[in-house]
């Protein structure tokens, strides 16, 4: 074959394309380098956290503005999630987190409450108050529990 | 009796091929560490494999994430769980689709081509040609197009994925009328990095290289006849789609992407 320059232009712009799809797929659907730097972490407690996963959306009012980071267990054997928000989110110390579900089988993810203190979370605090998530399967059998159907 | 003797030969002679398979494999990975590195020959076997299977790659990708989408969306509407449609169909995309269906797609588009390439340059002696002039075969001929697929492949992959999620959205979203943000968000919640991304991209780059190995291979030791040529050219789609979806499983059951 003969050298073509627009032979090997073609085949330049079909390896930039190739290499900003895999680019696109890890950053924007795959979510590397989501923190960015200097971005608001929180933690938070919960005796249940049920199915939330990391990178599961954190929201006030419904508005994403952030996500969770990572899960684990503290000493007490609860579940520790860490929270990457906003930086610029002026949150009082007294806000609260809950885990809820998006519709009745939707992913879970975390609604912060604010509160009404002057003083604002930093950078790697607590939030005090928190709710667990609510388990329908707990639920059902606290139900039939106190109803008084139990079985033999 | 001669069923047996048969048995035997197409034994012993399956086990051959395996034995020249991978010292054909280490001759290439010997040419490819080596220099001259014949970068101007690679660049034009990726415009083959690359650039010339981009149409019909992206045209499928577009109409299996479509047909996803509305498959999906068919199911998920029953249990009221529309919103998950974009973890649905980002999800089979990543983890399966797009690598083993751009891999059955380039090896009957280019794996095809290649091997009927080097079959006839087989029957006509130009590799014998090029063996008298002392210039090694496996290093001009071979070298680059095994490579070129294995550097387009998770390319062409990756272009395939986006596609069909383009195709799900275009479905979901316009036709169906599934909430565009929660389609997005639910399918970037559901798709990990390390978990999805690296898998696909790793099963990509396996078939590209098997499916190099094969097309070289099969063109490489054809019959020096027109017969040679077609058999070598069938055998490299059909050897060539069967390792594929082999590997496919063996990649998904040992590394669980």
């Amino acid at each position: 074959m003969q050298p073509s320059p627009v032979r090997d232009l073609i085949v330049g712009l079909f390896v930039a394309l190739g290499l900003a799809a895999i680019a696109y797929l890890s950053i924007r659907v795959g979510g590397v380098g989501y923190g960015t730097p200097g971005g608001l972490l929180l933690y938070a407690t919960f005796d249940e956290v049920g199915g939330l996963k990391p990178r599961a959306p954190v929201a006030v009012a419904g508005v994403t503005v952030g996500q969770v980071r990572t899960i684990g267990l503290d000493d007490l054997l609860r579940a520790r999630v860490s929270l990457d928000v906003d930086a610029d989110l002026h949150l009082p110390v007294d806000s609260s987190a809950a885990i809820r579900t998006q519709g009745l089988l939707g992913d879970q993810f975390i609604a912060l409450e604010p509160g009404g203190e002057d003083d604002l979370l930093a950078g790697g605090d607590e939030i005090q108050y928190t709710e667990s998530a609510i388990s329908i399967e707990r639920l059902i059998g606290k139900f039939v529990h106190n109803s008084g159907i139990e079985s033999e | 009796m001669k069923a047996l003797r048969r048995l035997g030969f197409r034994t012993v002679n399956g086990i051959a091929h395996l034995g020249r398979l991978t010292v054909f494999v280490g001759d290439i990975g010997n040419n490819v560490v080596r220099p001259p590195w014949r970068f101007r020959r690679l660049v034009d076997e990726i415009f083959d494999v690359g650039v010339l299977s981009l149409v019909i790659v992206c045209l499928s990708g577009a109409t299996v994430g479509a047909v996803l989408g509305l498959q999906g969306y068919v199911t998920l509407s029953r249990f009221g769980a529309e919103g998950s449609l974009g973890a649905v169909v980002g999800l089979s995309l990543v983890r399966e689709l797009g690598p083993v269906l751009t891999a059955l797609l380039v090896t009957g588009r280019a794996g095809s081509a290649m091997a009927a390439g080097i079959a006839t340059m087989v029957t006509t002696e130009q590799i014998d040609g090029l063996r008298m002039m002392s210039i090694d075969p496996i290093d001009y001929v071979v070298k680059p197009k095994a490579l070129a697929m294995l550097l387009a492949m998770p390319m062409l992959n990756a272009l395939f994925i986006l596609f069909a999620l383009f195709g799900g959205y275009l479905v979901g979203v316009g036709l169906l009328g599934v909430d565009g943000g929660t389609y997005v968000s639910s399918m970037e919640n559901a798709i990990t990095f390390e978990d999805d991304i690296a898998g696909t991209l790793l099963k990509s780059a396996i078939f590209g290289a098997l499916v190099g190995m094969i097309a070289t291979y099969r063109g490489y030791t054809s019959e020096p006849t027109s017969a040679g040529v077609s058999a070598s050219t069938t055998g490299t789609v059909v050897t060539g789609s069967v390792a594929v979806l082999l590997f496919d499983y063996v990649i998904t059951a040992l590394w669980g992407v």
